[in-house]
Parts: C-alpha cells; sequence; structure tokens
C-alpha cells in the first residue's frame, strides 16, 4: 500500500534520522491506545454505519428520511444507473485536475528545491508564497475566481475586447471553471511533496550527467524526474483524492453548474437535502472504494519506475 | 538555446505563483471594498469593514465558533497523534502494520466520505448535531496529520540524550519532561499549527455534522448564494496576516540558523 506515499509530505527539518533502539514495553498500549481507539470509534466504525446503512429500505408508510435496516443491494445499483454521468465526471475531472496541478506544481518545485537553493532566504520567502494559500479561507479563494470569471468581470471583458473568445461566451458554470479551479485549488498540494524530495536531490548526480554530455532534457527525464518520483506519487495523490470528492468548485454557488455537478455535490443532496441516507451511504462507498482502488494499482504501477 | 530555456522556466514559474496568489489578493483587495450589501463590485477604498467587522450579522459568532472548534480538537489531536508518533519510533508492538494502516486510511478517504460516515453514524445513535460533533469530527482527521508531523521530528531525535538524563538518576517521567518533550517542541507546535489550520478551514466534514451550528467556512458557504459581506474578507484577511507574519518569523530565523551553520562549517 502507499503508506510512504504520504510521508515524503512531511517536513524532515533537514536533520537525517537518527537509527532508533526499538524496545518492548507496556508504555508503548498506553501511548497508542487513546489515538486508535479514538480512530476505531470516530473513523472505523462510521464506515461500518456508512455499510449498514447503504442498504437500507425506506419505511413503508413512513416520512421523508425515515429508513428501515434491511439488505437492499438494489441502492448500488439504482444510484449507479442515476448518477452514473456524476461519477464518471468525478473522475474525468479530478484527472484533469491531476494534470494540470502537475504541470503547473513540479516547475515551482523545481524552482524553489534546486534552482534557488543557493539563496536560503530567497528560498524560504518563496515557500511561505507557495503554503499562503493555506491561510487564507479556501471558499473565498474559489470565490474571487467565481468573480474574475464572471459575466461583468475584468477577463471576460478583455477577452471578448480582443474577441478571444465569442460575444455570448461565458466561463462560469463551465467544466472549464471546475477543472481551473480543482487545479488551483490543490496546486499547493501537489507541489510541496515534490519539493520535498527535490529539495534533498544530491545535485552531483545532475553534474554527473551533464559531464557526460546529456542534455537538460535527457539530464531531467533520466535523473531529475526519476529520483523526484516520491513526491510526485505524494502530490499526485493529494490531489487526486480530495479532488475527485471535492463539492466546493463544481457547486452551483461557486465554479460550477448543474451540468458540472460531481459525486461529492450529488451526495452532499441526498444525505443533507434529500435526506437519502441510503443513496448517500452507497455513493460514498463506491466513491471510497474506488478510490482506494485506482489508488493502490497505481502505487503499485510506479513503484517499479516505470511511471514514464 | 539553453539560456532560452533557463529563463523559460523562471517566466513559467514567476506565472505559476501569480497564479497561486490572485485570489488571495483579490480577496484582501475587497475586504477594502466600499460595499453595501454584497462585495462584487469595486464601490471605492473604505477602511470601514475593518473598524467593524461584527456589523455583518453572524460573521463574528461564526468565527468564534470556528476558533473554539479549532482549539479544542487541536488539544486533543495532537495530544494523541503525538503519543502515537512516539510509539511508533520508540516502541517495538504487535499490530504495527494495521495501526499504521488505520493512520494512513483517513487521509487517503475523501472528506465527503469522512463527513457522511460519521453522520450516519451520529444519525443511527441519535445524536443531536452542533459543536460537540464538529469538535469530534474535526480531532478525528487531525490525528494522522500530527503523527506523521511529529514522527520526523522524533525520528531524528538522539536516544543518546534521553539515555545521559537516565544516567544522571532521572525517573521516566523526569526524562520525559526535561529531555524529550523539550526537544520534540518544535514538531509539536508544527504539527499543532497544521491541526489548528486544517480545522479552522474545513468545511466539507463539518457541513455534514454540525447540524444548526455556524462555523466561519459554513457562514462563507451559506452566504455564497446571496453574497458575501466584506467583513468575511476582513476576518479571512486578519487571520492570512496573522498565520503569515508566524510562519515569515520561523522561516527566516532557520534560514538565518542554516546559513550560519553552513558559514560555520
Amino acid at each position: 500500500m502507499a503508506f510512504g506515499a504520504f510521508q515524503t509530505a512531511a517536513p524532515a527539518g533537514g536533520q537525517a534520522p537518527v537509527t532508533q533502539v526499538q524496545k518492548k514495553s507496556p508504555v508503548a498500549l498506553w501511548l497508542l491506545l487513546p489515538g486508535i481507539l479514538y480512530l476505531i470509534l470516530f473513523f472505523v466504525t462510521p464506515l461500518f454505519s456508512l455499510v449498514i446503512t447503504s442498504f437500507q429500505a425506506p419505511i413503508p408508510g413512513g416520512f421523508l428520511g425515515e429508513f428501515q435496516t434491511a439488505f437492499r443491494w438494489e441502492n448500488y445499483a439504482e444510484v449507479v444507473s442515476t448518477y452514473f454521468s456524476h461519477i464518471s465526471r468525478s473522475f474525468i475531472y479530478a484527472t484533469l485536475a491531476t494534470i494540470f496541478a502537475l504541470l503547473l506544481g513540479y516547475p515551482i518545485a523545481y524552482v524553489i528545491g534546486v534552482k534557488l537553493r543557493n539563496y536560503p532566504l530567497l528560498q524560504a520567502l518563496s515557500l511561505v508564497l507557495l503554503i499562503a494559500p493555506f491561510f487564507i479561507s479556501f471558499l473565498l479563494r474559489t470565490l474571487a475566481w467565481k468573480q474574475i470569471f464572471s459575466d461583468e468581470g475584468f477577463l471576460v471583458g478583455v477577452l471578448k475586447t480582443f474577441q478571444l473568445i465569442p460575444s455570448d461566451a461565458y466561463l462560469t458554470g463551465t467544466p472549464f471553471s471546475v477543472v481551473f479551479g480543482l487545479t488551483y485549488m490543490f496546486l499547493p498540494f501537489m507541489a510541496l511533496p515534490i519539493y520535498t524530495t527535490l529539495e534533498k536531490m544530491d545535485l552531483r548526480y545532475v553534474e554527473a550527467g551533464e559531464d557526460l554530455y546529456a542534455n537538460p532534457f535527457t539530464v531531467f527525464r533520466t535523473i531529475t524526474f526519476p529520483l523526484s518520483i516520491p513526491g510526485v506519487i505524494s502530490g499526485t495523490l493529494l490531489t487526486f483524492i480530495p479532488a475527485t470528492g471535492d463539492y466546493i468548485n463544481a457547486s452551483r454557488d461557486f465554479l460550477g453548474s448543474t451540468d458540472t455537478a460531481m459525486m461529492g455535490n450529488v451526495i452532499e443532496a441526498n444525505f443533507l437535502v434529500l435526506q437519502n441516507f441510503p443513496a448517500a451511504a452507497a455513493l460514498s462507498l463506491i466513491l471510497m472504494a474506488s478510490i482506494l482502488i485506482l489508488v493502490s494499482a497505481y502505487v503499485r504501477r510506479s513503484g517499479t519506475d516505470d511511471l514514464l | 538555446m539553453r539560456g532560452f530555456g533557463k529563463y523559460l522556466l523562471w517566466v513559467y514559474t514567476g506565472m505559476a505563483m501569480v497564479f497561486l496568489l490572485i485570489p488571495i489578493v483579490y480577496t484582501i483587495v475587497f475586504s477594502f471594498n466600499d460595499s453595501r450589501r454584497t462585495n462584487i463590485i469595486w464601490r471605492g477604498f473604505t477602511f470601514d469593514n475593518w473598524l467593524d467587522v461584527c456589523n455583518a450579522q453572524d460573521v463574528c459568532s461564526a468565527f468564534g465558533n470556528s476558533i473554539l472548534v479549532a482549539a479544542v480538537s487541536t488539544v486533543l489531536a495532537t495530544a494523541m497523534g503525538t503519543a502515537i508518533a512516539i510509539a511508533l519510533v520508540r516502541y517495538r508492538f504487535r499490530f504495527r502494520n494495521s495501526t499504521t494502516l488505520l493512520l494512513f486510511l483517513p487521509m487517503a478517504t475523501p472528506e465527503v466520505v469522512l463527513g457522511a460516515g460519521l453522520a450516519a453514524q451520529f444519525l443511527q445513535l441519535g445524536v443531536q448535531k452542533g459543536l460537540p460533533t464538529v469538535i469530534i469530527a474535526h480531532t478525528m482527521f487531525c490525528i494522522s496529520f500530527v503523527v506523521v508531523t511529529v514522527r520526523a521530528r522524533v525520528a531524528v531525535l538522539d536516544p543518546a540524550l534521553e539515555e545521559a538524563g537516565r544516567d544522571l538518576y532521572g525517573s521516566p517521567a523526569q526524562v520525559f519532561w526535561r529531555v524529550t518533550f523539550p526537544l520534540l517542541i518544535p514538531g509539536i507546535m508544527a504539527a499543532a499549527l497544521l491541526s489548528f489550520a486544517l480545522s479552522f478551514d474545513d468545511f466539507i466534514i463539518t457541513n455534514f455534522n454540525a447540524g444548526p451550528a455556524m462555523t466561519f467556512p459554513r457562514f462563507v458557504y451559506t452566504a455564497a448564494a446571496r453574497g458575501i459581506p466584506a467583513e468575511a474578507n476582513v476576518i479571512a484577511s486578519a487571520v492570512f496576516f496573522a498565520a503569515i507574519i508566524l510562519v515569515l518569523i520561523a522561516q527566516i530565523s532557520s534560514a538565518i540558523k542554516r546559513k550560519r551553520l553552513t558559514l560555520a562549517g
């Protein structure tokens, strides 16, 4: 599994790990118990609650939102046929956003992690700029794009003036704006782990490649990129997983419209508005299962260094 | 050709950085907008929103709730996560693989699934949703991030230092509180800041488990349909400035330290 994938996202603090002597002691149990128990109570059992809920059937003659325990497996068939377009849209949008975030994030990570290595202050400042989006409400940032893209907004006006888009064109509520918003939202999550691996990369490998008359592209393809693969894997996972389940960007009040609704939107609507809990639970489990399958296949494949 | 390529990389990266920062600048600029009700069109510069933040209905109480939730869940998650991180590095125990899996899975699960799962559980148990359920949810998703952050710090901690403490007849508790804990403080602080930021800005899980309780992100989400008051921009900008100043101080001091180390070495 992808245990290692997320660990590169953690700052190493520039120090090498010390060999740790691991001893057996009852202390370990007391250290682990509270947190593990907490996760069992509020992470594991909720997943079972989802499974139970996903098979529930409506109470005959009951009110909206009233269900009883049953084994109604048809719930799954129904949500897949009803929401097939939302399911496929989620994965398409998330894949596109992951690709775009990689194309934008990799150069940022490379410049900060490699090019700015000899300028610690500039490097530190650029790093602050890269994590700056984390400190300001992501909902307001997404709304900022909505307003920039809006029909009365500056951008649409300029594009129309230069006739780059037809005069009746619009940007908000389109697949473009949703993928744009997802790319934007997860760009730092992509760039940071890549930065962490590139920052630790030994530049002598690159020099060796250059000494052997490799052109910059070959050096990048055969040395730099393969060495940065652990970061690329965590970055793509940290982008793809939350992007698939996101429902902010695709929401009607933000960058989307009803035509761009993703799985997250229908889960939210079924759970919180329509009170169709079994449908929401079945969709959630389908989402989680597909992500786990995709992610483990991806990690296994890229683990063998043939990502290219 | 090579020089041009280099130049291209810098321009491209610069543009990507600008792309990253545009919405931040936009949000801050519009906190100074002399808006009446909806804060969409620029109507002129004013300090009024900053001077009278709580003027907009409910924005301050939502902000207060967010701070409360973030503070409580940060304390809980940091305590439990730090203990797990120490156990993972320092001790041998059975079920290590299942423990790592249990810590990894919440980070690999989309928030909407975590939120819906907890909400389904609260529904089945008949628990009333409110701020306590939000705190329960936030603590849950913060623990894994605390473990990952603190574990990196425990791994670079030299066990010889604790050994020295024991050699000087320190009791296990004394060794922990006088030696281990102070050395772990930077990692614990980083983990706590991360938890606080994750909790403060969380919307998806919160929305499933808040019931009638308002947090700042929920306020923004519900207000989005009818227009966000500029006061929301003020609060977001103020939080941003506070966080950036903290991070800048930390980054610059560590950069200076590193420079000094390289000069000395």
